[in-house]
C-alpha cells in the first residue's frame, strides 16, 4: 500500500515540477523545478529497488549537472524574465499530446515476450551496491573505462571552451611582470 | 592471289582517308595525284584478277573475318571475285581512275579540292563492297555506302542556296542530295524485305547457299523476293517512277555526274538483277521478269522522249543514261544476262566520256549548261568535239563503235522472245536516242557562235586531262568487238543465251532496221541544228513540248500530292504531338522536381527550433506506422 | 498493484512533457533542461524494466546514460559559452545565420 501511494504522490509531483520547467518564462524558476523533479525521479529509484543508481543520479544529477546550469546561469544573466516569441502553441500540444498518446497505447497493449531471460539477475543475499559492483566491474569494464575517458575528454573541451586567455602559460614565460599576479593588494 | 583482292578492294579506301586527312586544308595537288595513283594500282590489280578468273574459269572465294555470329545467323565479310564481278570490278576501277585524273584538271579552282577526293574514292570502296561482296548483307552495306557517297557528292556544293524551281529545276545541290538519297531509301526499304524473307525461307544470306536452295521454295516467296529485290533496283537505277532524283544529281560537280550517275552507281540495280539472275530466271517468277522488261522499254522510251526538247547539256545526258538503263532491264528481265552485262560495261564507257567531254565545255563556259547559249564550239575545242563525237555515234549505235554491238543484242533479244512491241519501242528509242545526242553535238559545237553574246571566252581543257579520257574513247570505239569472247567468258557463271535460228537469218535486216532509224534521227538532227539554232515559237509553246519540257509534270505532281501532304503530317505531328505531349511531360517531370525542391526549401530555416518540430513530426509518424504494423501483426 | 505498464505510462508523459519543452522552448538554455527531462524519463523506464525482469541490464544502462547526459552537460554549456560571446544573445529565433 505504502509503495501505490509513493507511486502516485511521486509521479504527481514530478509531472507538475516538470510541466513549470517547461512552461515558465522565468530561468530560475525553470532550474529550481528541474532540480526538484530531479530528486524526485531519484525517489523513483530507490522505489525500484535501485539504491545504487538513486544515489548516483542524486549525487550526478542533482548535484553536479544543475550545480553546472546554476554558473551557467550567472553567466547569462538570467534574472531578467526570457522575452518569447509566441511560437504556435497548438502544434505543439498536438505534437506533443500524438506522441504522448501513441506512447501510452504502445505501453499498454500487453507486453510482448513472456519468456524473456534475464542475463544479469541480482545475486541474492547481497544487495544492490554489491550486485551492481560485481557486474559493472566484470561485464561492463570496457564501457565503464570508455565512460571515464569520456568525461575526461568532455572536462577538457568544457575547460578550454570556457577559458580565457589559453595562449599564455605562466610557468614557461619570461616576463617579469608575471610576478605582480603573485602579490596581494592589501584590504581594507 | 588474295593480295590481290585486297589491294583491289582497299586502295580506294585509303586513297579516301588520305585524302580525307586534308579535307580542311587547301587545294593540294599532290592529293588528287597520289588518290588517282592508288586508284590506278585498284584498276591494275583488277585487271589481273580479271586475267587469272578469264584463265583459270575459277572464281576466287576470300572470308576476310567474321562480321555477325548470333545464333543461326552467320554473315562473314566474304567476297567473291567471280566472271561477274570482276567485269564490273575492271569498269568500276577503269573509269574511276580517269575520272579522278580527270578531277585533277576539273576542280583546280575548287577551294573544297581535297574533301572532292575523299569522298570520290569513298564512293568507289563502296561500290567495290558491293560488287564483290558474297551475300546479301555485304551487298547491303555497299549498296547504302554508295547512297551515302552519292548524298556527299550531289551535296557537294552545299552552300548554294535554294533557287525557287523555274529558276533551277533541282532547287539546290542539297535538296537534290536529300532528294536522292531519300528516294533511294524508300526503295532500299523494299530490298530490305526482300533480303529479310529470303533469309527467313532459306536460313543464310550467301549467294551460293540461297541461289541453290530457290528451287524449293513457295511461288508467293519467290514472287514477293523478286519483287521486293526489284523496287530496290528501281530505286538506284532510277527506273519510273522512283527517277526523278536522277535529272536532279546533275547539281554534283560533273566528274561525279560522270562516275555515279553513267557508269557505276545507277548500274547497281542492274547488277543487283544479273547477280540474282537464278531468281529471275524461274519459272514462277517469269511475270516478274516480263514486266521488269516492259519497264525497261517503258522507261527507254520515257527518257528519251523528255531528252528531245531539253536545254540543260547535262540533263540531256542523264535523260540517256536512263533510256540505256532502261535497255539493260529490259534485256535483263527478258532473261539475256550476259547481254545485259555487256551493255552495261560498253555503255559505262562512252556514256562516262560523254559527261566528261560535257565537263570540258562547261568548265570553258564557266559553268554555263544552256545548250541554246553555246554554238561554233568545234573552233576552239577540238579535242573535246572529237571525243563527244565518238561518244555520241557509239550511243546512237553506229558500227563500228561499241554502242552498235550491245544495243542490236538487245533489240535482238525482244524481237528474238516474241515480245514485238517491246521491240518496236526499242527500235523507235533507238532512233530517238541518235536523234538527241547529235541535237546536243550539233547544237554545243556547230552553227553559230551565240556565245560571243554572253562575253565568254571558252578554251580547251588541260592537255592531261585529254590524255586521261582516250582510254575511255579507245573503249567506245573498240569494244564492240569483244563481244565474242566475252559471252564466252561470262557464261561460265550466266545463262547463256543464244538468238534462235529463225533470228539469226533475219539479223541482218533486223540490225539495217536499228541502222536506219539511227542513221534517220542523226540526219534530221544535222538538218535541224547543224548549221545553228532556229527557234520556232509556235512549237515550243506547243501541248507535246512543255508537257516533254516539264518532265510529263511529274515532278510538280510529287512535290504537290507527295511531299506536301508528308511535310504538314510531320509539322502536325512535331507540334502537336512532340511538342505539346512527348517535351510537355518530360518538363513536366522536371518541373515537378524543381518546384518540389522549391517548396521544401523553406524548410531549411535555420531556426533549430523549427528543425526540432520536424523531428517530433517524424518521430510521431514513425510511432503511428509501428502501431499500426503491430495492430495487423 | 503498481505495474510495469504504469512506470511506463509515467515515462512516456514525462516524455512527451520534455518534446514539448524542446519544442517550446527558444531560448538554447531552456532548451538543455527540456532535455534532461527526457534523458530523466528513459531512466526511469530502464529502472522499472529492470527491476520487473529482475535483470541489471536496465540499472546498467540507465547509469550510463547518467555519465552520457552529465559529459554532454559539460561540453554544451561550453559551447553556448562561446556562442553567447560571439553573438551576444541566445535566442534561437536571432541564430538562424544557416536559412537556406
Amino acid at each position: 500500500m505504502y509503495e501505490q501511494i509513493a507511486f502516485y504522490l511521486f509521479s504527481v509531483l514530478t509531472i507538475g515540477l516538470f510541466l513549470v520547467t517547461v512552461l515558465t518564462k522565468n530561468i530560475l524558476y525553470a532550474m529550481t523545478s528541474l532540480a526538484g523533479g530531479m530528486v524526485f525521479i531519484s525517489g523513483f529509484f530507490f522505489l525500484l529497488e535501485a539504491d545504487f543508481l538513486g544515489v548516483v543520479q542524486l549525487i550526478v544529477y542533482v548535484g553536479a549537472v544543475m550545480a553546472l546550469y546554476a554558473f551557467a546561469m550567472m553567466f547569462f544573466d538570467a534574472t531578467r524574465d526570457i522575452k518569447e516569441k509566441t511560437t504556435n502553441n497548438a502544434l505543439v500540444f498536438f505534437l506533443g499530446g500524438m506522441v504522448a498518446l501513441m506512447l501510452v497505447i504502445i505501453f499498454v497493449a500487453p507486453i510482448m515476450g513472456e519468456n524473456i531471460q534475464a542475463i544479469y539477475p541480482p545475486i541474492e543475499g547481497a544487495g544492490n551496491a554489491q550486485s551492481v559492483g560485481l557486474v559493472l566491474f566484470t561485464k561492463y569494464l570496457v564501457p565503464f573505462e570508455v565512460a571515464a575517458v569520456m568525461l575526461l575528454v568532455a572536462m577538457i573541451a568544457g575547460i578550454i571552451l570556457a577559458g580565457k586567455k589559453m595562449d599564455e602559460s605562466l610557468t614557461t614565460s619570461e616576463d617579469d611582470d608575471d610576478d605582480d599576479i603573485l602579490e596581494q593588494e592589501d584590504t581594507k | 592471289m588474295e593480295k590481290y583482292v585486297y589491294i583491289a578492294l582497299f586502295a580506294p579506301l585509303v586513297s579516301s582517308l588520305f585524302a580525307g586527312l586534308f579535307g580542311m586544308s587547301k587545294r593540294r595537288t599532290f592529293v588528287g595525284v597520289i588518290a588517282s595513283m592508288l586508284l590506278a594500282t585498284s584498276f591494275f590489280a583488277s585487271a589481273y584478277l580479271a586475267y587469272t578468273v578469264a584463265d583459270t574459269e575459277k572464281p576466287i572465294h576470300i572470308t576476310m573475318m567474321n562480321w555477325i555470329s548470333a545464333g543461326d545467323l552467320v554473315i562473314p565479310f566474304g567476297f567473291v571475285v567471280d566472271q561477274i564481278s570482276v567485269t564490273m570490278m575492271v569498269v568500276v576501277t577503269l573509269v574511276s581512275t580517269v575520272v579522278h585524273i580527270y578531277s585533277i584538271g576539273y576542280m583546280d579552282h575548287d577551294k573544297s579540292f581535297n574533301r572532292f577526293f575523299s569522298y570520290l574514292s569513298a564512293f568507289v570502296f563502296s561500290m567495290l563492297i558491293l560488287v564483290m561482296s558474297d551475300n546479301f548483307a555485304g551487298l547491303f552495306i555497299g549498296w547504302e555506302g554508295v547512297g551515302v557517297c552519292s548524298w556527299l557528292l550531289i551535296g557537294f556544293w552545299y552552300h548554294k542556296p535554294d533557287e525557287s524551281t523555274d529558276v533551277n529545276p533541282s532547287i539546290s545541290p542539297s535538296w537534290a542530295a536529300n532528294e536522292a538519297f531519300i528516294v533511294n531509301r524508300i526503295a532500299d526499304l523494299a530490298m530490305l524485305v526482300g533480303i529479310f524473307v529470303l533469309y527467313w525461307n532459306t536460313g543464310s544470306l550467301q549467294y551460293d547457299v540461297v541461289f541453290p536452295a530457290l528451287s524449293s521454295l513457295d511461288n508467293s516467296i519467290l514472287t514477293t523476293v523478286a519483287i521486293a529485290l526489284f523496287i530496290g533496283a528501281m530505286g538506284k537505277s532510277a527506273q519510273f517512277p522512283l527517277h526523278t532524283w536522277l535529272t536532279d544529281a546533275m547539281e554534283g560537280p560533273t566528274p561525279v555526274s560522270a562516275l555515279i550517275h553513267a557508269a557505276t552507281m545507277v548500274t547497281a540495280g542492274v547488277f543487283l538483277v544479273i547477280r540474282a539472275n537464278p531468281l529471275y530466271s524461274m519459272p514462277d517468277v517469269s511475270e516478274v521478269s516480263f514486266f521488269i522488261a516492259s519497264l525497261g522499254t517503258f522507261v527507254a522510251f520515257f527518257a528519251a522522249s523528255m531528252a528531245l526538247v531539253n536545254r540543260d547539256l547535262k540533263r540531256i545526258i542523264a535523260y540517256s543514261t536512263l533510256s540505256q538503263l532502261g535497255y539493260m532491264f529490259a534485256a535483263a528481265g527478258l532473261g539475256a544476262y550476259w547481254i545485259a552485262l555487256f551493255h552495261l560495261a560498253a555503255h559505262a564507257f562512252f556514256k562516262a566520256l560523254l559527261f566528261l567531254g560535257a565537263g570540258n565545255v562547261m568548265h570553258a563556259m564557266h559553268d554555263e549548261l544552256d545548250i541554246f547559249k553555246m554554238g561554233g564550239l568545234k573552233k576552239v575545242m577540238r579535242g573535246t568535239y572529237l571525243y563527244m563525237g565518238i561518244a555520241s555515234i557509239a550511243l546512237a549505235g553506229i558500227p563500228p563503235f561499241a554502242g552498235f554491238f550491245s544495243k542490236d543484242a538487245i533489240i535482238e533479244t525482244a524481237f528474238n522472245e516474241g515480245t514485238l512491241v517491246l521491240w518496236g519501242i526499242l527500235v523507235v528509242t533507238a532512233g530517238m536516242t541518235a536523234f538527241y545526242s547529235f541535237r546536243q553535238v550539233f547544237l554545243t559545237f556547230d552553227g553559230d557562235e551565240r556565245y560571243k553574246a554572253f562575253d565568254i571566252h571558252p578554251h580547251e581543257m588541260y592537255k592531261f586531262v585529254l590524255i586521261a579520257m582516250s582510254p575511255l574513247a579507245l573503249l567506245a570505239m573498240i569494244a564492240g568487238f569483244f563481244q565474242g569472247s566475252f559471252q564466252e567468258f561470262i557464261t561460265h557463271l550466266l545463262p547463256n543465251y543464244e538468238m534462235s535460228h529463225h533470228t539469226h537469218e533475219l539479223a541482218l535486216y533486223l540490225g539495217g532496221l536499228v541502222l536506219l532509224f539511227a542513221v534517220g534521227g542523226i540526219a534530221l538532227a544535222y538538218k535541224k541544228y547543224a548549221n545553228g539554232l532556229v527557234r520556232n515559237e509556235k512549237l515550243e509553246n506547243g501541248f507535246i513540248y512543255q508537257l516533254l519540257k516539264n518532265q510529263y509534270y511529274i515532278p510538280a505532281f510529287y512535290a504537290e500530292f507527295i511531299s506536301k501532304p508528308y511535310a504538314m503530317i510531320s509539322t502536325m505531328l512535331w507540334k502537336s504531338v512532340d511538342m505539346k505531349i512527348v517535351d510537355a511531360t518530360v518538363d513536366g517531370i522536371a518541373y515537378i522536381f524543381y518546384k518540389g525542391g522549391d517548396k521544401t526549401r523553406k524548410m531549411q530555416t535555420g531556426n533549430l527550433s523549427n528543425y526540432l518540430n520536424w523531428m517530433a513530426v517524424g518521430l510521431v509518424m514513425m510511432l503511428l506506422v509501428a502501431t499500426f504494423y503491430a495492430l495487423i501483426a | 498493484m503498481i505495474g510495469l505498464s504504469h512506470y511506463l505510462i509515467l515515462s512516456g508523459l514525462l516524455f512527451s512533457i520534455g518534446l514539448m519543452g524542446v519544442l517550446r522552448r527558444r531560448n538554447l538554455l531552456m532548451l538543455f533542461f527540456a532535455t534532461e527531462i527526457m534523458l530523466n524519463s528513459a531512466n526511469v523506464a530502464f529502472a522499472a524494466v529492470s527491476y520487473f525482469y529482475n535483470d541489471l541490464t536496465g540499472q546498467m544502462f540507465a547509469f550510463f546514460i547518467i555519465a552520457v547526459a552529465a559529459s554532454e552537460v559539460a561540453v554544451g554549456l561550453g559551447l553556448l559559452i562561446v556562442l553567447y560571446k560571439k553573438f551576444g544573445t541566445l535566442d534561437l529565433d536571432d541564430l538562424a545565420s544557416m536559412k537556406g
